[in-house]
């Protein structure tokens, strides 16, 4: 029993991780980013290339993966992606599904179609086990360590958000663009650090969900409807809201998958539906923001 | 011109209109050879039409009209398998069947913003698409096999070359997009299209907003299952690949590239859009996604109401 709720738990912490980004950007942007699960593959890809050609150690790898994508993100926003936060829904979600088939398409060229296997050091293999019987607790270390580094951040982004100048310039341009700008805040800056974090924390999140949710070159489509699902239920006012409905969608997958595993995934789907049609906007809607 | 005459003018069949689907409907005929495809694309021309329906002229976002082809597919499949193998009564069957499911689904898309609509629409085809996989019933991941079609009518066998199977699509995509276009010409249509426009006026002007998104929601579900009852029977299976999210993506792309909001859209989109994926896999056939997706994001970034107006193109905005 405890061992699903703990296994959830990573599960979520992960998804929150990749999906987070997702959320800022779609609060502050206003723009449906298809291609989220993209920048996340391409941090997975970073991981498993450095690892198995050039024997970097796992921990390297995590920052590095990090700052790829990080670097990606603000190269696109500034080239590609500016150009679209005007243009309607319809054309942003064109948009992003064609960058998806890009990525997922030229992966598949380079890398080849295979599922890629990430070799964790020794340190982080193994398992212990607390308690007995029915209360038992079966923690994979892995598992321990993406729980302890996702709550890092968590805590990290929340302190960032709440406590720091940037945080709350951020807060205003998600409230109202256009007063935070005339205020003299440089929305566009802000944007571009934004998006460029938020891609690096996907990269980040690939590279650590490699071992876990498994890497190959369609993980952006299979995985897509997921972050949609955090961003969807959790709100995009805050990071609570994603955080809690990563925590549930993580829970309920894996409790699903393991309890009924006919129909796992059909749980999750049921869910969203059902919250979705309770609260539109989802679990965690902030008044007085736009 | 008056006003009546004007509204009038846009029901009204213009001359290429009939030269077009005689055209079209000579095909089979004319390149034999190709009527598989030409099957394929009369499919696909009636399911984006049935998008075009909710998409382009009421303005809902949908990434999962795949469940309702599904549906069709799978009804029509069982249907012929189990109770009896004659396509127009399997045909009838399965559009009523996913016009009722889609009355039901029509509740999930009434409130919220565009990006709850898109995750409902995602969440019910996916769970369709779980729910033909487990099944016992539907075959599983193996698909529906075994599905023998009585001859059309009566008198007409379904060919191994498809050149009844053309026909037979075509015709019932005839049939559709003259209910279509009568519909979307009606004041019904206007109705729909000022729902599109502005929610808030429509509701003041008197529109009843939420009784006509149901309604043409369940219409178009309709239509739908009878493009997937269509493609079921011409091919004599039914698998998953017809709840693919791939799917519903790809249509979104072809009627995008027709033009949305104009029923013809759908027609030439599924043309270009058919012919063009056939050419592309022929030359790539693992990496044309690349290529589609390349189209994607440059028709996008050039702006899809230019790219249909070549003579936009140069010499800036207009």
């Amino acid at each position: 029993m405890l061992t699903i709720l703990f296994d959830g738990i990573a599960y979520g912490m992960l998804l929150f991780i990749l999906a987070v980004g997702l959320a800022v950007t779609m609060g502050l942007m206003n723009f449906i980013n298809l291609a989220h699960g993209a920048f996340a593959m391409g941090g997975g890809y970073i991981t498993v290339v450095l690892m198995q050609r050039y024997d970097v150690p796992f921990l390297v790898c995590l920052p590095l993966a990090f700052l790829g994508m990080a670097l990606l993100g603000a190269v696109l926003e500034r080239t590609l992606y500016r150009p679209m936060y005007k243009k309607s829904h319809l054309d942003q979600v064109l948009f992003s599904i064609g960058l998806t088939f890009m990525a997922v398409a030229a992966m598949d060229y380079f890398m080849g179609s295979s599922q890629q296997i990430v070799q964790l050091p020794e340190w982080l293999k193994g398992r212990t086990e607390l308690g007995d019987g029915s209360l038992m607790l079966g923690m994979g270390h892995y598992r321990l360590f993406i729980i302890a580094v996702c709550a890092a951040l968590t805590i990290a982004l929340q302190y960032i958000l709440t406590r720091t100048r940037f945080g709350s310039r951020l807060r205003a341009s998600v409230d109202d663009q256009r007063v935070a700008a005339g205020l003299g805040i440089n929305v566009n800056v802000v944007f571009l650090a934004t998006f460029a974090v938020g891609s690096g924390l996907a990269g980040l999140g690939g590279a650590l969900g490699a071992e876990v949710m498994g890497l190959d070159p369609s993980f952006p489509l299979k995985n897509m409807v997921y972050f949609l699902i955090v961003v969807a239920v959790g709100g995009t006012s805050s990071i609570t809201g994603p955080l809690l409905a990563a925590l549930l969608l993580g829970i309920a997958d894996v409790a699903g998958k393991y309890f009924i595993p006919n129909f796992g995934a059909f749980i999750v789907y049921f869910l969203m539906i059902v919250i979705l049609i309770w609260r539109p906007q989802g679990l965690f809607v902030r008044k007085g923001g736009k | 011109m008056n006003a009546q005459e004007s509204l009038h003018d846009s029901r009204r069949w213009k001359l290429w209109e009939p030269v077009f689907w005689l055209l079209a409907l000579a095909t089979p005929f004319v390149l034999g050879s190709h009527a598989l495809i030409i099957n394929e694309i009369a499919i696909v021309a009636l399911f984006a039409v049935s998008l075009d329906l909710i998409l382009g002229y009421t303005g809902i976002v949908s990434l999962g009209h795949a469940a309702f082809f599904g549906m069709g597919a799978y009804t029509a499949a069982l249907f012929a398998k189990h109770v009896m193998p004659d396509p127009l009564v399997g045909l009838g069957v399965a559009i009523v069947l996913s016009t009722l499911f889609g009355a039901v689904c029509s509740l999930t898309i009434m409130r919220g913003t565009d990006l709850t609509r898109l995750m409902v629409t995602i969440g019910v085809g996916l769970i369709m698409m779980e729910l033909a996989n487990k099944l016992d019933f539907t075959g599983g991941a193996d698909g529906l096999q075994g599905v023998i079609m009585g001859p059309l009518l009566g008198r007409f066998e379904f060919d191994l070359q498809g050149q009844t199977a053309a026909w037979y699509s075509l015709c019932v995509l005839l049939v559709f997009f003259i209910l279509a276009k009568r519909l979307v010409n009606s004041s019904f249509g206007a109705t729909l299209m000022a729902v599109r426009d502005n929610r808030l006026r429509a509701m003041a002007i008197g529109i009843p907003v939420t009784a006509r998104l149901a309604v043409i929601y369940t219409i178009a579900a309709g239509v739908a299952g009878a493009a997937g009852a269509l493609l079921a029977q011409t091919t004599s299976f039914a698998s998953i690949d017809v709840f693919e999210f791939h799917r519903s993506a790809d249509l979104k792309l072809l009627l995008v590239i027709g033009g949305i909001g104009w029923l013809y859209g759908g027609v030439t989109g599924a043309i270009v859009f058919k012919v063009m994926q056939d050419w592309l896999s022929s030359i790539t056939p693992q990496y044309w996604t690349f290529w589609i997706g390349l189209f994607l994001v440059v028709l996008v970034m050039v702006g899809r109401e230019r790219l249909i107006r070549p003579w936009t193109w140069f010499g800036g905005k207009k």
